[in-house]
Parts: structure tokens; sequence; C-alpha cells
């Protein structure tokens, strides 16, 4: 069961190696677009201060789903979809390789990039803390559930703006808690509750979303 | 082994065929002939279970392929007319990664040997989208030097290559009649099979 998990996930590691652009260009998207709060709102710091959790949270969901449409997308173009659910294991299994492939290369580098840009909005070391552990816990439940959007957008025509239609109201409460935590934090509250919850959404999707992921894909291919 | 009874194949409003049936024994081959959209691919992804047919089933070892799932699966090699190579890796990695997914044992050796057989030697390390239309065809084909499951489907096999990788193809699917595997194919080159028994079934 390890086993294939881990084959998907080297596979898809070495495909997204060979083709750094994509990678690089959605976290590029999410540096600019949060460094371009600061450059409008000008130099207030207390306001700043207020915004950054959301702006750094909206950004990084956006960013999320950029290299959403593609995870299923390149592999049902060229056949390998229909060799991977001919496979003799369940094909959720696959899905939960490519959902974790899918975080290593689009939820990771944010969380380690966002700590540099929270220092635009002059986040205290604590709330910085929070904010990486928080985009940590949270990204791979965007995986999750991007990955049933994804899969239930195979191959319609403008499916990228269904995508987002479907996915981005199912992001909420991983925006509410992510942003939550880092507020929490900057009031002297403290986040931990906030983090717990990502951790279950986390959790809960990583679960769940793959064997959904998996029947959507099925129709699919029919 | 292989039984197909009664099958019915509906594609939006119309209805393909109905009440076709078949029967394969080990070592036997049989060609799905037809004119286009006549549902030849329809009914290679039927045996393969990935498309439900509206009516009727397929047996494969007397069980029924939908409750047997896994275990059906892991005698099957399908080979569609997409051929399933991702054009970022080369062909060796191409051919060592998709025996992983498919839970198969494929030393480097075996793969560099199979590769040498489609004629591929010194192209190993090259990433696939440098390679011709036939050459991509014969990397994906590579994958049946190797393979020992007993059932094979494949959609039109013989595209895409020269005279010479016919005819290597051809001896590749004897083989594998030879040893008792069992070979369902859709093709419009009549290639001569030496070996096995061939069976024709007409789409119309």
């Amino acid at each position: 069961m390890l086993k294939i998990i881990l084959a998907v996930v080297a596979r898809d590691l070495k495909l997204a190696m060979r083709r750094q652009a994509d990678i690089v260009s959605a976290l590029f998207f999410f540096v600019i677009v949060v460094s371009l709060f600061p450059l409008g709102i000008g130099p207030e710091p207390d306001l700043l201060r207020k915004l950054a959790p959301g702006v750094l949270w909206v950004a990084a969901l956006l960013a999320t789903m950029l290299s959403l449409p593609r995870m299923f997308a390149d592999d049902h173009r060229d056949g390998t979809l229909e060799q991977l659910a001919l496979a003799p294991h369940p094909l959720g299994l696959v899905v939960t390789g490519k959902v974790i492939a899918h975080w290593l290369v689009s939820g990771l580098p944010l969380a380690l990039i966002a700590p540099v840009l929270g220092i635009q909005f002059d986040l205290s070391s604590d709330a910085l803390v929070v904010l990486t552990g928080a985009i940590l816990l949270g990204t791979p439940a965007l995986s999750g559930i991007g990955a049933i959007g994804a899969a239930l957008t195979l191959g319609l025509r403008g499916g990228g703006v269904l995508l987002s239609l479907l996915v981005l109201p199912l992001y909420i409460p991983v925006l509410i808690f992510g942003a939550g935590a880092v507020d929490a934090t900057v009031s002297g509250l403290g986040g931990e509750g906030h983090l717990s919850l990502l951790a279950a959404m986390t959790f809960a999707s990583l679960g769940f979303a793959p064997w959904a992921s998996a029947a959507a894909l099925k129709i699919a291919l029919e | 082994m292989l039984e197909a009874d009664n099958l019915e194949c509906v594609r939006g409003e119309r209805r393909l065929f109905a009440g076709l049936g078949f029967q394969l024994e080990a070592g036997e081959l049989l060609y799905l002939q037809g004119r286009n959209g006549a549902g030849k691919t329809s009914l290679l992804r039927m045996i393969i279970g990935l498309l439900p047919p509206e009516a009727g089933e397929i047996r494969w070892k007397g069980k029924s392929i939908r409750s047997s799932g896994d275990e059906f699966r892991a005698d099957l090699c399908y080979l569609g007319h997409l051929n399933a190579i991702k054009e970022e890796l080369t062909p060796l990695e191409n051919l060592l990664a998709s025996a992983h997914l498919a839970d198969e044992a494929l030393s480097e050796d075996d793969a560099l040997d199979a590769l040498e057989q489609v004629g591929l030697a010194g192209r190993e390390d090259l990433a696939c989208k440098y390679l011709s239309q036939g050459q991509k065809r014969r990397v994906a084909l590579a994958r049946l030097v190797k393979e020992r499951r007993p059932l094979w489907v494949l959609d039109e096999p013989f595209v895409a290559l020269d005279v010479a990788a016919v005819n290597w193809l051809a001896g590749i699917i004897s083989t594998h009649l030879q040893r008792g595997g069992l070979t369902v194919m859709t093709t419009h080159q009549l290639v001569a099979i030496p070996a096995g028994t061939v069976r024709e079934l007409k789409l119309s």
C-alpha cells in the first residue's frame, strides 16, 4: 500500500523537477501578490499587521489553484491515467500519492517563503512562526479538496473556471482558521485552537478526498 | 478464460451494438474488426473494465470482472491508442515507472534489454519528447517484451510502426500466445500472427 503511494510520489516529483517552471511560476505569483499589498496600502504598520494573515492566506489559496488543473490533466491527455486506473490496486491510493506530490511542490514552498513575506507586514516573530505552521498544516487540505475539483472537471472545456467556482468555496474553512490562527496570536489569545482545527481538516481531507476523487476519475475515464 | 455475454453498448443516444458475445481460451487471439465508429474501442474498454456495459457481463476465469476487480487487473495488460509515456522522462525511466506503478518487478537490466529489442538502444537516456512518433510507440510497446500477464488487450498496436517493427510485434504476440496467453486486439492492418488460434469478430 505504502509502496504504490511512494511510487506515485516519486514519479510526480521527478516530473515536477523536469518542469520547474510550473513550481516557480506559482511561487512567484504568491510572492508578487503578497508584495503588492504593502506597496498599495503604504507604510502604515498597524493596518498592515491587521491585513497580513488574510492577504497571505488568500494569496496562498490562489497560488494553489494555479497548479490544480494540471493535477490529472497531463496524465489524462497522454493515457497514463488509464494505466493507473488499470493497475491492480485501488485508485484511491494512487490519488493519495498524487495529492502528497502536489502538496510537496505547491504547498510546501509557500510555507517556506511565507515568513519572509510576513516581514513586509511587520509581523512579530511569534506571529511568523504561527503563520508558517498554519500554512504547513492547512495547505495539504487545499491539495486534497482541490483534487476532488480537479477530478470532477477533468476533460471539460473551460474546466479551469469551473474548478475555481467548485473549489474556492470549499477552501473557506481553511482560510478562516488559517488566518484566524495568526490573528489570534497577534492579539495575544494564542492560535493553538485554530491550528488543531486546521490539522483536523487536513487529516479529514487526506483520508476522504482521494477516494472521492478516484470515483470522479472513474466517471471521467468511461 | 475470457467470456462475454449479451453485451450492449450505448454511447450518447446511439446504440453501437447489442447481444454481443464471445469466448476466448488460452492461446487464442481475437481480432476485432469494423469500420470507424463501430464500437471497437468501446468494446475494448468494456473488456478492461473502464466502461461498464449497458447490459450483459464479462467474465474472467469464470468470475465477473466487476466483482473480481484488482484480481482481474493483476492479469491484464492494456495498451491503448495513447502511448501512456511521459514526454519529460527518458524511455528507461518511463518503462521502470510504468512497471512500478503497475506493481510489477522489472529490473533495470530487463528494461534496457527490452528497449534494445524494440530498437531504441542508445536512446535510453534521451527525453521522450525528442523521439519520433514511431519511436514513442516503440517505447510503449517495450512494456510487452517482459510482460507475463495472461490477458493482453491492444488497441491498434500496429499504428505508426515501420515494417520491421510490425513483424517484431507479431512475433512478440505469437510468443505470448504460445505461452498460453490471450490477446484481444483491434487493427485495420491485417497482420499474420504465426502462432495460436485466431478468431475474428466483426462489429457492424
